[in-house]
This record gives C-alpha cells, sequence and structure tokens, in this order.
C-alpha cells in the first residue's frame, strides 16, 4: 500500500519527447475498455505506483491541456484525462521502452473519443457542433481578433479551440506538445503528409487572425 | 507575394527541424531566391513563436490530481483478506460487492503490532522523497488545519512549535494500514519528523519505540492515536511529543 501516490502541482517539463514511436502496437487493441469515467476497478497488479509517479506524472498537465483542446470543456477534460491516466496506470506495462509522452498522449486521444461517444449529443462540443463550427467560423470578431494580436492568453485558446478538430488536433500535439510529426502520425493513425499539411492548415488559421500568415498561399 | 505551393508543407517542415539534411540545402538555396517562400518561412516561425511565448498549454486543475489519487489510492489499498478473525463467508464477491468489502475491511481493520510500526517507518522515507513530504506546505498552521476539511473525517491539531525548535513545514494525507491519515511534517535540526494522526484510542502516556533505526512515539488523546516517526534523536523526539502533547491540551 502507498500513501499520497501524485506530488501536489508540480508543473510539467517542456521537454520534447521524439523517441522512437514504437508505442502504437502496444496501444492499437490494448486499452480501449468502455468503463465510466472515475471508475477505480481492482487493478491487476501490485504497486505500480512509484513507476506511475516517475514515468506518467510529469506528463500530467499535458495530458488534460490534451483533453482540454479536444474536448474544449473544462469538466469533460477532467473525466477523460482522469480515465486517461487509470488507463494508463493499468496499462503501464505496455510501455516497454517506448516514450511515455506520445503513448499518454495517444491513451488521452483514445479516451476522448470513448467520452465522445458516450457523450453524443449531450453537449454542445459534440460532433454536431464540430460540424457547425468548422463550416462557420464567422464569429471571430475583429475585437477578438485585436485581442489575439495583444498576445491575449484567453483569446489565443479560444483560437486554437475554434479551428477544426484534425488540425487543431495536429497543432496541440506539434506545437504545445512538441512531439515530432512521427509521434502525431502514429497518435492520430494518419500519413506524415497528412500531419504537415493538417498542420499548415491550422497554423494558417491561427496565423491569419493573428495578422501574421496571409489568407491564403 | 506568397510562397510557392508546392514548397509549403516543406517550409512547415524546416522551421520544424523536421527536414532531412538534404531537402534542408535545397530549400534553403530556394529561399535565398524567393521572397515569397522567405517571407513564409518567417511567418511561420512567428507563429510558433508566439505559441511557445503564449502559456496557452492548460495546466491540470488541482481536483484531478485530488481523484486521480483517491482513485490510486483506492486501487493500492490492500485486498480484502481476511484479518484478526473477520469472516468474509457472507459477503458476495460481485462487482461492487467487493469493493464494498475492501472498504468495510479497511475500517474494520485496526492498526497493530509490529506491522504498524514497520508502515508508518515506510511512510517516514517515502516522506522524504522530495516530491512527497508535503502537500500543503507552510508554516501557517491556520493554513495547514483547514487544509485537511474534506480530506480526513476528524480535525488533526495543529500546532507550530518553532519557539520549541520543531518548526512546523506542512501537511500532508497518508496511508496507513489503509487508511487515510493525516500527517503533520515538522523539522527538528536537519531531521525531518512525521506526526501521523488518526482516530482511535491509544493511552495518553507516550511509548517510545524503535524500527529501522527510526524512533516511533506513539500517544493518545481527545479520540485520536497520534505517531511521531524520526531519525532525530531519542530526547528530540520526546521532547517534542512533550511539547505538542502540552500545545495541544
Amino acid at each position: 500500500m502507498s500513501g499520497r501516490l501524485l506530488p501536489f502541482r508540480r508543473s510539467a517539463p517542456r521537454a520534447a519527447a521524439s523517441g522512437p514511436a514504437s508505442f502504437s502496437s502496444a496501444l492499437r487493441g490494448g486499452p480501449r475498455s468502455t468503463e465510466p469515467a472515475g471508475a477505480a476497478a481492482p487493478f491487476p497488479r501490485p504497486s505500480e505506483a512509484p513507476r506511475f509517479r516517475e514515468l506518467i506524472v510529469p506528463h500530467i498537465d499535458a495530458a488534460y491541456s490534451l483533453a482540454r483542446y479536444l474536448a474544449r470543456d473544462a469538466t469533460a477534460a477532467e473525466d477523460i484525462a482522469q480515465e486517461a491516466l487509470l488507463k494508463a496506470y493499468r496499462n503501464i506495462d505496455s510501455l516497454r521502452g517506448a516514450a511515455v509522452k506520445p503513448w499518454l498522449m495517444a491513451i488521452v486521444r483514445n479516451a476522448y473519443f470513448d467520452w465522445r461517444r458516450r457523450d453524443n449529443g449531450r453537449t454542445v462540443t459534440g460532433p454536431a457542433a464540430e460540424v457547425a463550427m468548422a463550416e462557420a467560423p464567422a464569429e471571430q470578431s475583429s475585437a477578438e481578433d485585436e485581442l489575439i494580436r495583444q498576445g491575449d492568453v484567453a483569446a489565443l485558446r479560444r483560437a486554437i479551440e475554434t479551428i477544426p478538430e484534425p488540425f487543431r488536433e495536429a497543432l496541440v500535439l506539434r506545437d504545445l506538445d512538441e512531439l515530432s510529426y512521427r509521434d502525431v502520425a502514429e497518435i492520430t493513425g494518419v500519413p506524415m503528409g497528412t500531419v504537415m499539411s493538417r498542420l499548415a492548415r491550422a497554423r494558417r488559421m491561427l496565423g491569419e487572425r493573428m495578422g501574421i500568415l496571409e489568407a491564403t498561399a | 507575394m506568397s510562397a510557392c505551393p508546392d514548397k509549403e508543407l516543406l517550409l512547415h517542415a524546416l522551421a520544424d527541424g523536421e527536414l532531412d539534411a538534404g531537402n534542408v540545402l535545397a530549400l534553403e538555396a530556394h529561399l535565398a531566391t524567393c521572397p515569397g517562400c522567405a517571407a513564409e518561412l518567417a511567418a511561420i516561425r512567428e507563429v510558433k513563436a508566439q505559441l511557445k511565448a503564449a502559456p496557452v498549454a492548460y495546466a491540470a486543475p488541482k481536483s484531478l490530481y485530488d481523484r486521480l489519487d483517491a482513485a490510486l489510492a483506492e486501487a493500492e489499498a490492500p485486498p480484502p483478506a481476511p484479518r484478526r478473525g473477520m469472516r468474509f463467508e457472507t459477503w458476495v464477491l460481485s462487482g461492487t460487492g467487493a469493493a464494498i468489502a475492501a472498504s468495510i475491511a479497511l475500517m474494520a481493520i485496526l492498526p497493530s503490532g509490529a506491522s504498524l510500526q514497520s508502515e508508518l517507518v515506510d511512510a517516514q522515507a517515502r516522506s522524504l522523497d522530495a516530491q512527497h513530504l508535503v502537500d500543503v506546505q507552510t508554516s501557517d498552521r491556520h493554513t495547514v488545519k483547514p487544509w485537511f476539511n474534506g480530506k480526513v473525517d476528524f480535525a488533526p491539531p495543529v500546532v507550530d512549535l518553532a519557539s520549541q525548535g520543531y518548526p512546523l513545514v506542512g501537511g500532508r494525507l497518508d496511508r496507513i494500514d489503509g487508511k487515510r491519515v493525516a500527517a503533520l511534517v515538522f523539522h527538528r535540526g536537519p531531521h525531518v519528523i512525521n506526526l501521523f494522526i488518526w482516530p482511535g484510542d491509544a493511552p495518553s502516556d507516550p511509548v517510545m519505540q524503535q524500527d529501522k533505526g527510526y524512533n516511533l512515539v506513539r500517544w493518545g488523546r481527545g479520540g485520536l492515536v497520534f505517531w511521531a516517526v524520526s531519525d532525530c534523536d531519542p530526547a528530540a523526539l520526546t521532547g517534542f511529543q512533550q511539547d505538542f502533547a502540552a500545545a495541544t491540551k
């Protein structure tokens, strides 16, 4: 048994985790259970707490941040991150030397899709809202853009949230989590060329609103 | 003036350091003669720089840490093995039944004997791991005491004994024998004293013991059990016990 497993509020290092991306096989076909978020089911093995603390805890912020940008909802992000982190805890053996951060980000992304399936239609951030947002990026007011240009963090976050999902996801994984193209491709299950074009699209949408990139090349 | 369409993705890859040497050379040669692509590259770098400069990544809220902590502590709790003559035949060990059995077992098992002392010493050693010493770090007892509200179902007395040579460092939650307990952390010179507190009955007269080179002193007061654990010398720990008991009279 153990005491408190997590240090309180530890700042996550912004280190780029760009190791070999051999984590996909460990994940796909692995943890895809559909148990409800927060379920503390009995775990198969005894204490994995030290490894969890060493390997996973430094990435808790990154896990939450990805969940937050995917779900665009603070409460949902917490549920998703918790489910993903517990899943990581249960499946820590499947890590086998792969880089921790991309492995964990893939679990978070899966947990997000699980949540979206469960949550379908219940919140405004469901797929319907996704489509609406992708089709009508009209609410980007000039006042909002002015805030972005002044470096207002909240406005910048809102701007990232208005980027349609596949592009937003590539941007967050690459520019916030500093993962390699290869890692992003593995996590999102698309070829590297697709990652590159999604990233370019996302940066263009953001760059336009920052007043940096021209509308269309 | 805009970038060459066939170069756009390469410009992003260059800005990201994802191009191999051959492509870098070729693209740089092109950039030297193409103002459109050069401007595009500068713009891409500017977008990246602004994203990096602004703290747009979210930090996990404390509530997530708390929820994880609770879930993992649950997961780490010992299996509901029958101890102290408890009989489990009556439990229906299906999904939730097992969970209920586990939690009842945790409440029912009183910590006792040598294993408890070892556990306290382990908790002491664990707490010296720098990340783990305190959850709430402050010498202000008025901050530490309310911090335990809602985290444990009792109110641990919190006093600062700085003037007696035992400054309060902070508090944290710990888990002893499957129970959530309060731990107060004090310093004695270079030594750390962990004071574990949980509800229970113990004689008010202190009892001193040793385990694995650590000194432990136990006493009871007001329906709470206190265990102070430290590697400081026995006299200092005895002094701590007397000062703490006097301050909480």
